[in-house]
């Protein structure tokens, strides 16, 4: 179980890494893509342009969540 | 070839090379300090261990997961990889993030090696033990973009070969030069592979999502393989303009 475990948590460290957000921000922007596949909302071009944009736009909020300025506690 | 499949190889060979250096420091430092020839008989025993890993999960991902997923699930894989080291590159460049330094890192390994005692036995199993364990983890990131790279663009042979060059290329150069390798701007390097791996990433990722339509057949990008260059001017467009907010923003901070 131990080796088990070690195995899940060498895999998790190498793909996932530090920073969970990421990955979490990467499945919810092929979600909405799946969304708006199963709708029929565009084309393949039109899909794979949003996909495109939905994962950059994804990225970035991770981002911007790392790097936000810290607010003062001591004040 | 065409131009995609040189994307390929090249994609692969800077980011093995990448790894390949942080591998060479480890071995350099074992070699060096403890001698040569437990550190190379641990490298050869991780290369021959990775050898049998990448047949198992090639023959394992092949044979059990459908072509459809395959583009999709190995997409995710590459893009959440490639994210998490651009991610890395714009926090060292923008001063966030300490910089990868190779000569700290081969102080540090010469210490612990220096530290170490010494065993009776004919093998020295300090310097075989952490350079199986230096190539072993850093051989895996290799096999794992040649895997990635190779399945998605249907040319293993390809993204095999940009691995192998280097393979062969860094240990040379570090044989040649007889030091770390700590003139080669691994941060850089860093972040055109952080460039790349998200921009295939993207591409095959997006494209995987029509395993979800009747048919299952992939969505095509506008362009289809040119696509990857606009994205992957997208994401140098956005990981610079990060890097100068975050730069200033850091100026300003220091100011006050």
């Amino acid at each position: 179980m131990k080796y088990v475990k070690a195995f899940g948590q060498f895999w998790y460290d190498f793909v996932i890494g530090d920073d969970p957000k990421i990955a979490v921000a990467v499945v919810i922007a092929l979600a909405v893509l799946v969304g708006a596949l199963s709708i029929g909302l565009f084309g393949d071009a039109g899909l794979a342009v949003l996909g495109g944009v939905l994962i950059v736009a994804a990225f970035t909020v991770t981002l911007l969540v790392d790097t936000r300025p810290r607010v003062n506690r001591d004040r | 070839m065409t131009a995609a499949v040189w994307g390929v190889v090249i994609a692969a060979f800077v980011a093995s090379f990448v790894e390949m250096v942080e591998a060479t420091t480890i071995v350099m430092a074992m070699g060096f300090t403890r001698g040569w020839r437990s550190a190379l008989i641990g490298s050869a025993a991780a290369v021959g261990a990775l050898a049998v890993v990448t047949v198992a999960a090639g023959y394992a991902i092949a044979t059990w997961l459908p072509e459809s997923v395959l583009q999709l699930v190995v997409g995710c894989l590459l893009l959440i990889f490639g994210l998490q080291w651009l991610r890395k590159a714009i926090l060292r460049a923008s001063g966030r993030k300490a910089v990868h330094d190779e000569d700290a890192i081969y102080q540090k390994e010469v210490a612990a090696a220096q530290a170490a005692g010494t065993g009776a036995g004919g093998l020295d199993m300090f310097a075989f033990m952490v350079s199986f364990k230096g190539v072993f983890l850093e051989g895996t990131e290799v096999v794992f973009i040649v895997i990635t790279f190779g399945l998605n663009a249907h040319n293993v042979p390809a993204a095999a070969l940009g691995a192998l060059g280097a393979i062969i290329i860094v240990p040379a150069i570090g044989l040649a030069v007889k030091r770390p390798l700590s003139m080669i701007n691994e941060n850089l390097l860093k972040y055109v592979v952080g460039l790349l791996l998200a921009s295939f990433g993207t591409y095959w990722a997006v494209a995987g999502v029509g395993v979800f339509r009747a048919g299952h057949q992939v969505l095509s990008w506008p362009g289809h393989d040119l696509a990857i260059l606009v994205l992957l001017a997208a994401w140098f467009a956005l990981s610079r303009v990060f890097i100068a907010a975050l730069r200033d923003r850091e100026k300003a901070t220091v100011a006050a």
